[in-house]
């Protein structure tokens, strides 16, 4: 068994582009939520989101354009950011044992949409030849290890809002246990586009208005976009060749809770995190920060807050408790990959996020929600959480480096 | 014409419910009929397509919502509503 160092992230969020530009907006507790900038807008009930300030004509070229779909870009541009910051040299050998496990719930879903457009409402009988290679689940994977010759286990993991803590878990596991020397992981996800947007808003589970976790008077969730990506590799190497580590991912725990297509599930998520803590040989005392799903909606915050009363005992009353959604929206497949990036920013730099528009506090919830302001504060070990649709949990624990 | 908004509403909340129209009368909750949260979104999407009205329904915060949803005759008094309002507008 090996220790896993965190050694690069890059990120593209609606916070910026670029891992510091995420930082700052976390720290500054800056809402990247706005009205939506897209095609047919007026037609959509729910008209705000987390729009990611990307210009893609700045980032690839003409015909990089008509292969890559939006997802596949924000890989492509956070990868290099994070590879380039772990200073890692991809040789021959070291791209055999690397793992690529990068997370989208949706897929090319900006290709998808354009093409339904195209044949159902223009009518056209012909479409692009590259449909197919844009909007397959594994394109950003694909893309990613073609262009770093990363010739391990590569694929992508589709667990809805969990996909990001899977996909993270499966390569942390990875390199571990040995089976791989690194890994470039994360979450890639954007779903504001019309379509996307359509079907979220038959579930009635949508804020009109804002994200406010944890607020007594929250109303739903408002999607985001994004994708983090993380660099991990043995910590004995990571060391041996000087890199600076980040924080040390220590721990995943992975549940199911077998009940209900939508709602969460006390039981199945404090399982999650117990299992996680035990992995990661850790007390629930030294856990000084916990990344929430923190989704807004009224059920998920309300058992979300129970699970973890329920996993860390009276340890709970002690941790800080943030949803960064509430900056960041909820990037579905993304969202645990851009909460793992906040939590790194937690352990690495003594900040941390807190949850925004906290406007009334909910007695049901009761935890320290670090409400609108961030807070420096030293901290030694973090959890962060996703619960997906479907009942499917993933929880990461974290470690300062120190 | 009031008659046959109150028997429409009945039948989409039957079908959801798998209980027979004749045996839902006015004064029962949804809760009782064992119709989940999911349940009722798809009822008041019923209720949008079967009279083409926009529900102001939440199920975040189904008691902010403009419309009751607690119980069968909350519900039909709520679609004459909005298709009052929608023919006064």
């Amino acid at each position: 068994m090996h220790r896993v160092a965190i050694t690069g992230l890059g990120v593209v969020s609606a916070l910026g582009i670029g891992r510091e530009a995420h930082f700052s907006g976390l720290a500054e507790g800056r809402n990247g939520i706005r009205r939506l900038d897209m095609r047919d807008a007026d037609r959509l009930t729910i008209r705000i989101g987390a729009q990611a300030p990307f210009d893609e004509t700045a980032c690839f070229g003409r015909q990089e354009r008509a292969l890559f779909d939006r997802v596949t870009q924000f890989a492509l541009v956070a990868a290099a950011e994070a590879l380039a910051q772990s200073g890692l040299e991809i040789t021959e050998e070291l791209g055999l044992q690397t793992a690529t496990i990068i997370a989208t719930a949706m897929g090319g879903l900006h290709t998808q949409d354009d093409n339904y457009r195209t044949v159902y409402h223009d009518r056209k009988n012909r479409v692009h030849p590259f449909i197919i290679p844009r909007l397959m689940a594994n394109a950003p994977v694909s893309q990613v290890s073609m262009k770093y010759g990363l010739k391990g286990p590569a694929y992508s993991v589709a667990t809805a809002c969990a996909s990001s803590n899977h996909a993270i878990g499966q390569a942390f596991n990875l390199v571990r246990s040995g089976a791989v020397r690194a890994a470039v992981t994360g979450g890639t996800e954007s779903v504001l586009v019309f379509g996307g947007i359509k079907a979220w808003e038959g579930l009635r589970v949508m804020s009109k208005d804002g994200c406010r976790p944890f607020s007594k008077n929250r109303n739903g969730m408002v999607l985001g976009e994004g994708c983090a990506i993380l660099i991990l590799e043995r910590m004995e190497d990571a060391e041996a060749r000087g890199a600076d580590v980040l924080a040390e991912l220590c721990g995943a725990g992975v549940t199911a809770d077998a009940a209900d297509i939508v709602a969460p599930d006390v039981e199945g998520a404090s399982r999650a995190m117990t299992l996680a803590l035990d992995d990661a040989r850790m007390t629930p005392e030294e856990v000084g920060y916990i990344n929430a799903h923190g989704t807004a909606t009224m059920m998920n915050d309300r058992t979300e807050a129970a699970a973890i009363r329920q996993a860390l005992g009276p340890a709970a009353d002690g941790v800080m408790v943030s949803s960064t959604k509430s900056m960041h929206g909820h990037a579905i497949g993304a969202a645990g990959a851009l909460e793992a990036a906040a939590v790194v920013m937690a352990l690495d730099r003594g900040v941390v996020p807190p949850t925004i528009n906290r406007e009334e506090p909910d007695p049901e919830i009761g935890l320290d929600v670090v409400p609108n302001l961030a807070r420096e504060a030293r901290i030694d070990a973090a959890l962060s959480n996703a619960f997906a649709f479907g009942g499917l949990n993933a929880v990461l624990v974290f470690r300062a480096a120190r | 014409m009031s008659d046959e908004i109150a028997k429409k509403v009945i039948e989409i909340i039957a079908e959801q419910a798998m209980i027979d129209p004749t045996d839902l009368t006015p004064e029962r909750s949804l809760e009782e009929l064992g119709i989940d949260s999911l349940s009722v979104v798809e009822i008041v999407f019923g209720i949008e397509e079967a009279f083409d009205v926009s529900v102001p329904f939440n199920a975040n915060a189904p008691e902010e919502s403009d419309f009751d949803v607690a119980n069968i005759q909350g519900l039909i008094d709520g679609v004459k509503k909005l298709i009052a309002d929608k023919e006064s507008a």
